[in-house]
């Protein structure tokens, strides 16, 4: 009983425990998702949050001691996103034809994210924390932070409405797509971009090049787009 | 293979140096995407060793973002106070997003004569 414990202290000390949990967890939830066919709903990237979070709070484990192990998962986000150019670049013709209907729709779509959320949220008596909060979560998490801080809002908050954000949007993404019939890949992916950034593009991109490749065009351009008109228009409401 | 995660990392850290210098409102990765795509728009066609490279860490997307969804748990006690205008307002807001973004969309480049 002493050693298993002494090899526990150990483990917990060193990354590969953290990392090998969510290597596995993140496999469980792609094997969820794969037996029921693919399904939207049955996000991965959910599956495997919920049960590292259970075997976290099982295991008396907090958070920081988690993330020695997952940084070097985490650290990949970086040049993963640099990487998007390839499947940009492969739908290059198909941008250049569709460049206004790009911007248009995605400035539409970029306000809509913000302003329905804000206004939801203040209807139903929201204090101004929780609004400044939710107002750019569709945005990708290290310009989400920066325009709250910009606000004064609490960044921590928004990085968390961010993530639920985007498992929100790949999951219930494509099921509204195809309710509201909507079969070009293009608009199919420049909407996943728009309201939920990464986790919505890495949705997209696994089912089609097209609309990856368009998604994460959106989710370059709503971080962009947001980061410029939010804080204006936020400062001109507040006065 | 090496040389094209080399040159990812190189770009993703001369995106950091730009937004740091020139105080832009995107994140470094987004500004290493423009340069990335710059640099295939001039050479036209993508080398065979980056295809590799970025189809390895775009195939598993997904997964990088296991880690920080797992940090939702360190703000359990500030989501657990609203979650109730939280959860509608996140939900409706994002569904509403999606629905504006496409068919806007849709309805441009029909109009364009696009599609």
């Amino acid at each position: 009983m002493n050693d298993v414990r002494q090899l526990w202290i150990y483990l917990s000390a060193t990354p590969l425990l953290h990392l090998t949990l969510t290597l596995i967890a993140f496999q469980i939830g792609t094997a969820v998702h794969v037996r029921l066919n693919g399904s939207p709903l049955a996000n991965p990237v959910l599956i495997a949050v919920i049960l590292i979070v259970s075997v976290l709070l099982a295991t008396g484990t907090d958070y920081g001691a988690y993330f020695e192990g997952a940084q070097f998962v985490h650290f990949l986000l970086g040049p993963a996103t640099v990487a998007l150019a390839i499947p940009l670049f492969r739908q290059l013709e198909a941008v250049r034809r569709s460049k206004l209907a790009v911007i248009a729709s995605l400035l539409c779509g970029s306000v809509m994210a913000a302003a329905s959320a804000v206004a939801i949220a203040w209807a139903m008596g929201a204090g101004r924390d929780t609004l400044i909060a939710l107002a750019p979560k569709s945005v990708t998490a290290p310009v989400a932070m920066a325009i709250t801080r910009e606000l004064g809002g609490l960044p921590s908050l928004t990085a968390a409405l961010v993530i639920l954000t985007g498992i929100t949007g790949a999951m219930l993404g494509p099921v509204l797509l195809n309710l509201l019939g909507i079969k070009d890949w293009e608009a199919r992916g420049l909407a996943m971009g728009t309201a939920s950034h990464g986790i919505g593009t890495a949705r997209a991109l696994q089912v089609n090049e097209v609309a990856g490749a368009f998604s994460g065009l959106a989710m370059g351009l709503n971080a962009l787009a947001t980061a410029i008109w939010l804080p204006l228009v936020w400062k001109l409401i507040a006065n | 293979m090496l040389f094209w995660l080399t040159a990812l990392l190189s770009l993703q850290l001369a995106g950091e140096f730009a937004v740091t210098a020139l105080q832009l409102p995107v994140p470094g990765p987004v500004v290493g995407m423009a340069l990335l795509f710059l640099f295939l728009w001039r050479r036209k066609y993508v080398p065979d060793g980056l295809t590799q490279v970025g189809s390895g860490l775009l195939s598993h997307l997904s997964l990088l973002f296991v880690p920080a969804g797992v940090g939702i748990m360190a703000h359990f006690d500030v989501l657990s106070r609203e979650w109730g205008v939280l959860a509608i307002a996140l939900v409706i807001s994002t569904l509403l997003s999606i629905a504006t973004t496409a068919n806007v969309m849709v309805a441009i480049k029909r109009r364009l004569k696009l599609s």
